[in-house]
Formats: C-alpha cells, structure tokens, sequence
C-alpha cells in the first residue's frame, strides 16, 4: 500500500495541477480516489493545508459522496449493478451468491484484502443486464453460475 | 486556429467526403465500416472489433475501407453493431474474430454474412438499420449525429453543418432573437419537471449580474437511464456549441458542464471535443472576431443522486456536499457563485443547434400541443430491444413497448412500465395508450423524467419495487431536510415490514397520510417526488399490498419471507430438472414420479421455478 503522503511526489502533482480554492476540492478528491483506490487521511491533511480549510469540511464532502472511500478496495473489487434495469432482470440473486461466497457485505473487503464487494448504481451497459464488474471487466447478462465461475477463477488465482 | 473561412471550408470538403455515411447511393470506392463505441457496445468488446478490422484490413492491403469507431446506435441488445456503409448493412452481436469474415465475404466478395443480420420481431432477416421496426417509429434529433460521425474528430461534426447554428446566431441574430426563437419552439426542459427552456434563458438574460455562467447537468443518476451519456460519447460537440449559443444569448462567457464520474468514456471525448474547439479556435476569446468569449470547463460529480437537483448541482460544482439550496432565489438570479447561471440538461442543449438552423416553426410542428419535439428514452427492462430510442411527443407507450420494443420476452406478460426512475410512477396496462407529453404522464400519476423508461412483466412484485426505489431515495436524500431525511426511512420500514410478512392493517393508510407528508414537506425536488412510485402502485396495485398485508402472500413470488413453494403433482412429469439444479438439495423423488419440496431444506431461491419446463411448481 502507498502509504506515504506528504512525500509522495504524486500526491504533490495531483495538488499542484488545480488553483489553491476550494471550489477544486471534489476535482481533487476525485483524482485521490482514482490513484490510491481510496482518500487516505494524509492525502485529506494535504488537502486541507493545500486549500487552507479545515479537515471537518473535507471529512464532510469525502462522506457525502458515495464515490469516496475511506478504506482500499480489494485487489478485485466487484461491484454489482444494481440499477432498475439489472434489479428488475435479477441482480440482487447475484449480489446475495457473492455476498455469501465472500462472506462479506457490501462495502466491505475480505481479511486477505483480496476482494472487496459494491453495490452500484446503473453503469449503463443496460443492454447487457444483470451486469457487474471485476476491476475494469464487465460481465454481462450475469446469471449466479457466471458470479461462480468468476470467483472460482479469481479464487483459484496463486 | 482557423478561420471561419477555413471552418468553412473544412465543412464543405468533409461533408462531400462524408457523403456515404448518410447516402446510399454516393458515389464512391469508399467504404466505411462504423463501429458503435458507446459505453454498451465497449463493455461488450466493440474496442477489440475496432483493433481487429483495422489489423484485418492492412494485412490485406485493402485501402479503400475505412474503420469508425461511432457514439451509440440505439439498439443495445444488439450490440456491438457494426454498420457497412455506403449500402448500410448492419451487422448485430458481432464478435473480434468475425471480422475476418465480415472483411472477406462482405468486404472482398460483395457478400452478405447471413448469420450476422438482425432479425425483427416478426422474425423476417433485416438487411439495414431503417428496415428494422425498431427504427421505424423513432425520429432522431438529439441523437441526429450519434451513430454517424466519429465523435472523437471535430472535422466530422462540422460536416454535418457543426458549429453552423453558432455562426449563424453570432452574425444574423442578436441574443434576443436567439431566445425568441428558442421560446417560439416550444423546446422545454427535458431533465424531468419540463420548464419551458426559452423563459428561463430570458430569466437569466434580464437578471443583473457583471458575471454569468452557462451549466449543463449531465449528472445522470437515474438508475437505467443513459440518454445523457450517450449524446455525450456520441455527439459531444453539439453540447459544447448549444452552450456557447446559450452563453452568446443570455451574456455569459463561461461554462460549466457537470459530469458523473461514472462516466468515463463520456468524460474523455468531452475534453477531447473541448481541446480540439479550442485548437481550433472556436472556444476561447473573440471567437471569429466577433468579440464574443466563451469557454468551458468540465466538473466531475462523485457519485450523488441528488446532484441532479439544480441548486445542489451548484454546489457541488462548488465544491461542497451536494445539499440543495433553498429557492428562491432562483439560479437565474443567484446561481453558481451566488452569480445568474443558466442551467440545462445534457438532451435539452442537444435539440437547440437543430432549433436555431431548421427554425421554431419546423421544431413545434412535431410533438403535441403542450410538448414539442422528441423525447429520448433509455428502454430497459423486460422488453426485447432494450436501448436508446427518440421519438416524436405524442407517441403512446404502448408503441414504445411494443412496436419500438419488440413486446415482452419470453412469453410473458407486461405488468407496469415506469418512467421517472426514483421519482416518476409505474403506468399499467390500462395506461398503456397514453400519449408520451409532459401533462398526460403527470396525470396518471407518473412524470417524463429525465428518460429512464423501464418495462416489467408479470413476474414482478409491485411492493416490492417500491421498496427498491425507496431503498434508493434513503441511500440518496441528502439529509438536510427532516421531512426526506427520516420520512422515506420510515417509509422504506413499512414496506419491508410489509414484504417481510409483518404488515398490519392501517398500514397503507399511515403509508399514504406518509407520502403526502413528505410531498408537501421536503426542500428539493428529490424529497417531494420520493413518495410516486409507492404513490402510483398503490394506486395501480393496491390488491398487491393487500394480499401481502392480509394473506401475507406475494403472489409474484419474489418476497422471498413470502414464499412457500410446492410443486403441483398433476403437472410434474418426474423428470428431475428441478432436483438436479436446487443449490441445497431440498427436491426429493423418483425419476417419472412427481417431485415434493422439503420446506425445511427450502431457500426459496426460485431456481427450480424458472427451471421447470411444465410450470408444475407454485408459490
């Protein structure tokens, strides 16, 4: 894990790409988010000394927003879509079978970080629904045996 | 930079070039091989497609076939497409390694491949896309340019007359003509509560303020929605130039386009489509001398609902938690940076440059009396072709469902559409012939919404949809206003207390006195419609309600505490697909004998239902 903000020059390049105001905060976080997988609470401490307000306000807009996350994601972080169009064509029976399998909930990681599990909203691959997603992969009309295979894959993986 | 004696020209040289993708019968040696690149196809591998064909194609030496990779053609549960023009053969469910195929035998030999053709409903083979029923009924404006030009190349979109609506409002028209034109069009907001667009761009023009801003709300959370995203990825210039002609008529010089982050293909052609008008100098300052200043700049949303809403839109924007302000005033007065701000959807800016080129008159002769133009809606759900379809206001959802559609799959019913998403209702099958506008959806209980259009056959459970949408709104209300904040919590606790099997009498009069309350209560536009869809199926559905409260039975068969599952022994015919496929071993019995369910064993996961070819088991 690059836990080493503060000195972490990536850290100093994403700040040093956006004007010193606040109205760059979400731009920020944005960029955080997408490099470490999660806003670290040292990228916050920089945030907050960069744009000069206080971690409350940060802590604030990084709990509102459901995009940001406090904790990393798995090395497969699986997220199931569970807009209209998937629920309606049965995602949640293939949200549940990776819940159980995982033993975890949704936004939570396994103990050996290798998974983590979401719930989202429409990625609107709605022609391919139930949808979900491992990483970058998208895997379409998801049936429970296609959440098996995927894990069995992943799980096996040395 | 370039001159608009160069943008000109580029305009008539390319269009000439371009003439196949829209012509039949162009003369050319040429051929063009477009490959949808929107967000569905791209998930299905349209990108290695791409990679393929061009591989294919240099092997071979064959120069006179091009590869484009397009924004989206509407018809996703197709997809990926693949259209050859100009003789606009169109290739459905395309896998990489057809490509070789689709090169020798169409390309090489003039051959058609057969098995690649898409079938209609009536399951005759279609050759080309407009033959489809599918088409037949759409009329595309918003989506004119989506599926026909690259949209990661700015040449191409100003051969189909790009950036002629801007040259047109910056040297023959002064702002008040360009907001009398978008007023006499009858154009109204298509984000979902439908105000009429031309009243507020005059709004924010007479608001006094030495800086205004123009902003476009692509913060898409509709859940099944994805009109917005993809005129983005398909079309992203004809968004920046109705901002401009936006900024050019209401006075402003910046703007901002509010983006979900979910978004990534969308987000990148945008900038993409920004730094090549900038490049060529259409955004930026005394654009083609006219003194006229415009530029903009994109804001990524974080995964908010509620961002949606205009106020908590700004502030986001601003970089705070997306919590809606209180109106008035107005964002017309007192907008982003507390400065006049113009706010619009992503398909509203998309209908304006067709508006100012064809005129007002040519726009309200289509739709109804009350709403002009077309709507574009993302079909989804239980119904065959689920995609992105645009059609004329005035068309009844029953076309939608059934012609454009392609009915219900499976052979089974149709129980309710719904539209709105979290905020609209479900329309029955009584409703079903109900003009598409703005007024008729409003009266039975639903709204247009901003597209999401999502089709439910008779397997579904009314209450128990209304408590997805209020698990929805509680993940989504913002918190600031008690009314939304803790009322749909309540709400949702009713509702799963009810499809849990613990729903009382009284129950759904406290739920409706519940609504009401929070209709009239909350600050935003989010709280006040949470209540429609247990509102709209209560009222379509009450018996459902009832039969959960008083005989604590979901005869859909999909709350699961509800279920007790049987199998009937004069339907079952012994043949063990049931048995072989429970996950918990809880079917016992001989093969050709009829089968029991050990209720103790039982998951109530329903797999043996949908696995029992005689529908021998019941809930």
């Amino acid at each position: 894990m690059k836990d080493v903000l503060g000195i972490d020059p990536k850290m100093s390049e994403i700040l040093n790409k956006y004007v010193q105001t606040k109205d760059n905060l979400i731009q920020i976080l944005n960029e955080v988010q997408d490099y470490y997988g999660y806003v670290p609470e040292k990228a916050q401490v920089a945030i907050s000394e960069y744009l000069n307000m206080p971690m409350a306000e940060i802590y604030g807009v990084v709990t509102f927003y459901s995009r940001f996350t406090l904790k990393p994601k798995g090395k497969y972080h699986i997220a199931v879509c569970l807009g209209t169009a998937c629920f309606v064509k049965g995602s949640e029976n293939v949200l549940e079978r990776a819940k159980e399998r995982l033993g975890i909930d949704v936004g939570e990681t396994t103990k050996d970080g290798k998974f983590s599990l979401e719930a989202t909203r429409c990625i609107g691959a709605c022609g391919l629904a139930p949808v979900f997603t491992v990483n970058e992969e998208v895997y379409g009309k998801a049936t429970v045996k296609m959440m098996d295979e995927v894990l069995d894959k992943y799980m096996n993986e040395q | 930079m370039k001159t608009l004696e160069e943008i000109r020209k580029i305009r008539e040289e390319k269009r000439r070039e371009l003439d196949l993708r829209v012509n039949m019968s162009a003369d050319t040696r040429e051929k063009h091989i477009l490959v949808c690149h929107g967000t569905g196809c791209t998930s299905s591998k349209s990108p290695k497609i791409i990679e393929n064909f061009r591989r294919i194609l240099e092997e071979k030496n064959i120069d006179n076939v091009r590869v484009i990779q397009t924004g989206c053609f509407g018809l996703c549960a197709k997809g990926p497409i693949v259209i050859i023009r100009p003789e606009d053969v169109f290739y459905a469910m395309v896998k990489p390694e057809d490509c070789e195929e689709i090169i020798e035998k169409h390309i090489q030999n003039g051959e058609l491949v057969q098995r690649l053709l898409c079938k209609d409903i009536d399951n005759s083979v279609v050759q080309r896309l407009d033959e489809l029923t599918f088409y037949k009924k759409q009329k595309r404006i918003a989506l004119q340019n989506c599926g026909v030009i690259d949209p990661e190349n700015i040449d191409e979109y100003i051969a189909f007359d790009g950036y002629k609506a801007l040259e047109k409002c910056l040297f023959e028209m002064n702002p008040d003509s360009v907001i009398e034109e978008v007023t006499a069009s009858g154009l109204r907001g298509r984000g979902g509560a439908g105000f009429p667009t031309g009243k507020k761009w005059s709004f924010t023009k007479m608001a006094v303020g030495d800086q205004k801003y123009v902003a476009c709300n692509a913060d898409e959370g509709d859940p099944g929605a994805f009109m917005d995203r993809s005129i983005l990825e398909g079309d992203p210039h004809c968004i920046i130039e109705a901002m401009m002609i936006a900024g050019y008529a209401i006075g402003a010089n910046k703007g901002y386009i509010y983006v979900r982050a979910e978004y990534p293909i969308a987000v990148k052609r945008f900038q993409k489509a920004i730094d090549q008008a900038r490049e060529y100098g259409i955004l930026g300052e005394n654009i083609w001398g006219t003194g006229f200043n415009f530029d903009l700049e994109i804001r990524l949303g974080a995964g908010a609902f509620v961002c949606g809403e205009e106020t908590a839109l700004l502030e986001s924007i601003e970089g705070r938690r997306g919590q809606p302000r209180l109106k008035p005033p107005f964002p017309a007065n007192a907008g982003l940076f507390q400065k006049p701000t113009l706010i619009n959807n992503v398909e509203t800016y998309a209908n304006i440059t067709k508006i100012i080129l064809n005129g007002a008159d040519w726009y309200s002769s289509i739709g109804t009396e009350t709403s002009k133009g077309t709507k574009v809606f993302a079909l989804g759900g239980n119904v065959m072709n689920v995609g992105l379809v645009e059609v004329p206001m005035g068309v009844t959802l029953r076309e939608i469902v059934y012609d454009i559609g392609g009915g219900i799959p499976n052979g089974r019913g149709f129980k309710a559409a719904q539209t709105g998403g979290p905020s609209g209702g479900c329309i029955p099958e009584e409703h079903l012939d109900t003009p598409i506008d703005f007024e008729s959806l409003k009266a039975i209980g639903s709204m247009m919404g901003s597209g999401g259009l999502i089709v439910m056959d008779d397997s579904k459970c009314m209450v128990n949809l209304a408590k997805f949408y209020l698990g929805f709104t509680v993940d989504e209300s913002c918190g600031k206003c008690t009314p939304c904040r803790i009322g749909t919590k309540r709400l949702l606790e009713m509702l799963e207390r009810i499809t849990a099997g613990n729903g009382e009498d009284g129950d759904i009069e406290k739920i409706e006195t519940l609504c009401k309350n929070i209709q009239t209560a909350s600050v935003c536009g989010l709280g006040q419609t949470a209540p429609n869809p247990v509102l709209s199926t209560l009222k379509y559905f009450r018996k459902e309600y009832e039969e959960h409260i008083y005989e604590k039975k979901c005869s859909a068969g999909e709350c699961k505490s509800l279920m007790q599952l049987h199998i009937e022994p004069e339907l079952c015919k012994g043949c063990g697909l049931c048995k072989r496929n429970c996950p918990v071993d809880a079917i016992v019995g001989e093969i050709k004998q009829p089968h029991v369910i050990d209720l103790e064993k039982c998951i109530k996961c329903g797999t043996c239902i949908n696995k029992c070819p005689f529908h021998a088991i019941k809930n």
